[in-house]
């Protein structure tokens, strides 16, 4: 099978050759024949890709250890579950994993496009082929995933145990699915350059393919935060870690662009700012692959050193100089007819927020690679820390916030003051109001940076629930309808904007868990015996007593041993148990003791966590786990050679001696006040989005005209719906 | 060996996909001819509905004086004919 998975890799590397070839011959010769030709050859590199993907996943399920991949990731007892994600934790399964999305989402581009924009979609297919065949290269080439082993090993490594966590089943997909998508408006902004068409067409046919990358690296990134919360043990969210930077950035970018687009299909304007946009957030998704693989800067995520960074800096800087040449060679056909009717108008605000979330991106770039650039300058590799990025991040974060709620306030084109006056006077009474009551009954005045947020927060849910409040009001007078039918139906026929206003409520919730989370969060280390208590802000925490899994891991990660222990919290009459344990995963490496390779592999924290919607209690153990020392070096020494059953009695019984004598336990305890609402805030982002990308629906069909009858052109423009 | 055996199989296969639309390719040229003026107008036209139908939003909502709301209606219903006018030149 691994033949075939080569054989597979191989050929679609020369199709996506082959498309390359026929697409930029077809538009030059003016045979449109090639370019169909090049477009079914980007679906047989998808038919190929998928037919490797379902060749290595088979190989993981069967643990087929003469695929050198599958030894490296996975091993006879990593649970099922997670033999089906080990493919996208080594870099050539990324690589497979990138190839096949991308070939997937242009097949699917080039046959939406089948009928639009023959100019540019032949320069587009040939630039996603060229993208698909550098991934099937490095492949080919650098990287196999089908690479075989001589001696076949009678177990794997197994999956790093960091790995072994639900959210990591969807979470590089989608962080992968979002990187991957923002090829296509990168492919269509090139052809749209090179054949100087550079109206808004090509945004209307790309829009919502950014939408969805977007969209999908939003999701990939919140799920990264979730597993950093509730797998690593640190006791946090995000920690500005090169490889969460990395996916930050074209997730900016993105946003900057569906905003920015708006523009340009509106008024013509922000031609070279859009086709910028889109290009930055395409490289800045190559940065990111080429981060989390490469190892270049120290990250919790960067599973393994890379082979490859030669050739992908080399594309990345192909694509980059290559983008820039062609922008400032095209910059007067990019050279907009209109000019910025005023300053206060939605297209304003947009460039506005536009600034800001670039200017976010590039303190977030200069801190992400400072250790590269103090290297490069001095010799020495500094780094800043989060102190560093929260001093730039935070100010921006406020003031987007705030155009998060002016914005859909203002029309297109331009707003008077008097207008802008009355349509902000009751959102702010309310932003004013909540925040006045903050200040009376909270300790939100303790930190003057999340109390402006709280405020921008109120500010922006005031403006969108006025938004919905009046458009459904405007709707009822004119049909009649009862409130929540008006409400639905106005959102049906005007989804972009109201799936827009969602999503700002979705980013206003998301920063009010993050400003509540950072600002007053009760954290502490105690150390306690069974029957201790500590308080944690206003919580009590027991330690009640010890807990040991033999082979049995709760959590189902497939550890041999979990040390855990059982914690009763108290908050304000509410009572809950917490079990934070701490995993050990046994060794594999040769020269280990029979006993002590239990003890001397990897480790991870299983944290006891209840969700809230006002706080969340976080926990984490760190046992003592000295008083096995001896015992373990002891059975090491006389029960090496023992029988599997008689060891596992031994390790069963060393289990008992640690709940028996049930020693002292570092533990770490967290409150978390409002940090479930990032998440809620993601999801309600998804919904938002979701309905922005759904099409709205069609106009009833117009009838058949004969071509001497001319319509009454004012009749049909009459009928378009508000 | 195996993989050059697959290799060809695969290829074979994918040469009779790709190579489908080569003995076709008059009848393709026409059809690119016909349908991307119209499909690009027809893009446009609604592009332009959307337009008209949030600035008509925009005007409900109070967000636009009655002055500026006629003015950037005239402008669009301009641009809306102009497009009309060109896909009834393709009819």
């Amino acid at each position: 099978m691994a033949a075939l998975g080569t054989a597979a890799l191989i050929c679609a590397l020369l199709t996506a050759l082959y498309a390359c070839g026929s697409a930029v011959v077809g538009v030059r010769t003016g045979r449109p024949a090639l370019v169909v030709s090049a477009r079914r050859a980007m679906l047989c590199i998808a038919g190929l890709c998928a037919l490797s993907v379902v060749i290595l996943e088979s190989a993981y399920l069967r643990s087929d250890f003469s695929i050198a991949l599958v030894a490296q990731n996975s091993s006879h007892s990593t649970p099922l579950f997670y033999k089906l994600t080990a493919m996208w934790s080594s870099q050539p399964g990324s690589l497979l994993l990138w190839a096949f999305l991308l070939s997937v989402y242009s097949s699917i581009a080039l046959y939406a496009t089948r009928q639009k924009l023959r100019e540019i979609v032949p320069w587009a297919t040939a630039v996603l082929a060229f993208i698909t065949a550098f991934f099937l290269t490095l492949m080919v080439f650098f990287a196999s995933p089908f690479h075989t082993l001589a001696n076949v090993p009678v177990d794997g490594n197994g999956l790093s145990p960091l790995l072994r966590n639900p959210a990591m089943l969807i979470h590089p997909p989608m962080l992968y699915t979002g990187y991957v998508g923002f090829s296509i408006p990168f492919a269509f902004a090139v052809g749209s350059l090179i054949t100087r068409r550079t109206g808004a067409e090509w945004i209307r046919a790309t829009r919502r393919y950014a939408l969805l990358a977007w969209m999908f690296l939003g999701c990939g990134i919140l799920l990264g935060a979730l597993w950093s919360y509730s797998e690593l043990g640190w006791g946090g969210y995000w920690a500005w870690d090169p490889v969460e930077n990395a996916s930050l950035m074209p997730w900016l970018f993105g946003t900057a662009f569906l905003h920015s687009a708006m523009v340009q299909e509106r008024r013509g304007m922000l031609r070279t700012w859009n086709v910028s946009l889109v290009m930055g957030s395409f490289i800045l998704a190559l940065v990111g692959t080429f981060l989390v693989r490469s190892g270049i800067l120290n990250s919790i995520h960067a599973f393994g050193a890379s082979t490859l960074g030669v050739p992908f800096v080399g594309f990345i800087a192909l694509c980059t100089l290559g983008s820039v040449a062609l922008v400032v060679s095209r910059r007067e056909s990019l050279r907009s007819p209109h000019r910025l009717d005023s300053l206060i108008s939605r297209e304003a605000i947009f460039l506005l927020n536009n600034l800001v979330l670039v200017g976010m991106c590039f303190v977030i770039f200069w801190g992400t690679f400072f250790p590269l650039i103090s290297e490069a300058l001095t010799g020495t590799k500094a780094s800043v820390g989060p102190p560093w990025f929260n001093r730039y991040t935070v100010p921006l974060a406020l003031v987007l916030v705030l155009l998060t709620a002016i914005g859909p306030m203002l029309a297109w084109r331009r707003t008077t003051p008097a207008r802008l006056v009355r349509v902000l006077r009751w959102p702010l009474g309310v932003a004013l109001a909540a925040t006045a009551l903050l200040v009376v009954a909270t300790p939100a005045a303790q930190s003057i940076p999340s109390l402006i947020m709280f405020g921008g927060v109120a500010l922006v849910l005031a403006a969108v629930g006025r938004e919905f409040a009046r458009g459904a009001r405007a709707r009822r007078a004119g049909t009649g309808e009862a409130w929540p039918v008006a409400t639905l139906r106005l959102v049906a026929t005007n989804r972009r904007r109201y799936g827009g206003y969602l999503v700002h409520v979705g980013i206003s919730l998301l920063f009010l868990g993050i400003a509540a989370s950072s600002a007053f969060v009760s954290q502490r280390d105690v150390r306690l015996r069974p029957g201790q208590t500590a308080r944690v802000g206003n919580s009590t925490v027991t330690y009640r007593r010890a807990d040991v899994h033999l082979f049995n891991d709760p959590s189902g990660t497939g550890a041999a041993l979990s040390f855990g222990a059982v914690l009763d919290v108290r908050r304000g009459g509410r009572h809950i148990v917490l079990r934070p344990a701490h995993n050990l995963y046994a060794a594999n490496a040769p020269g280990e003791g029979t006993f002590g390779r239990f003890f001397d592999g990897e480790s991870t924290s299983e944290v006891g966590l209840r969700w809230g919607l006002t706080a969340n209690t976080w926990t984490a153990i760190q046992p003592d786990l000295s008083i096995l020392a001896k015992p373990v070096a002891l059975a090491d020494a006389k029960f090496a050679g023992a029988p599997p059953r008689f060891q596992a009695a031994i390790l069963n019984a060393m289990a008992q001696m640690y709940l028996v004598r049930a020693p002292a336990a570092t533990f770490r305890v967290i409150v978390f006040p409002f940090v479930t609402w990032i998440w809620l805030g993601g999801l309600m982002l998804l919904l938002g989005a979701l309905i922005a990308f759904r099409r709205p629906p069609r106009k009833r069909r117009e009838p058949a005209r004969a071509p001497s009858r001319r319509p009454s052109r004012e009749r049909e423009l009459a009928e378009v719906p508000a | 060996m195996t993989v050059v055996l697959a290799l060809l199989a695969l290829s074979a296969l994918v040469a009779l996909v790709v190579s489908g639309p080569l003995t076709r390719g008059a009848a393709l040229q026409a059809e690119a001819e016909a349908d991307d003026r119209r499909a690009e107008l027809e893009a446009a036209k609604e592009a332009k509905y959307r337009e008209l139908a949030d600035a008509q939003l925009d005007y409900k909502l109070g967000k636009v004086s009655v002055a500026d709301h006629q003015a950037t209606e005239r402008e669009l219903q301009a641009q809306a004919v102009q497009i009309l006018r060109e896909l009834d030149d393709l009819r």
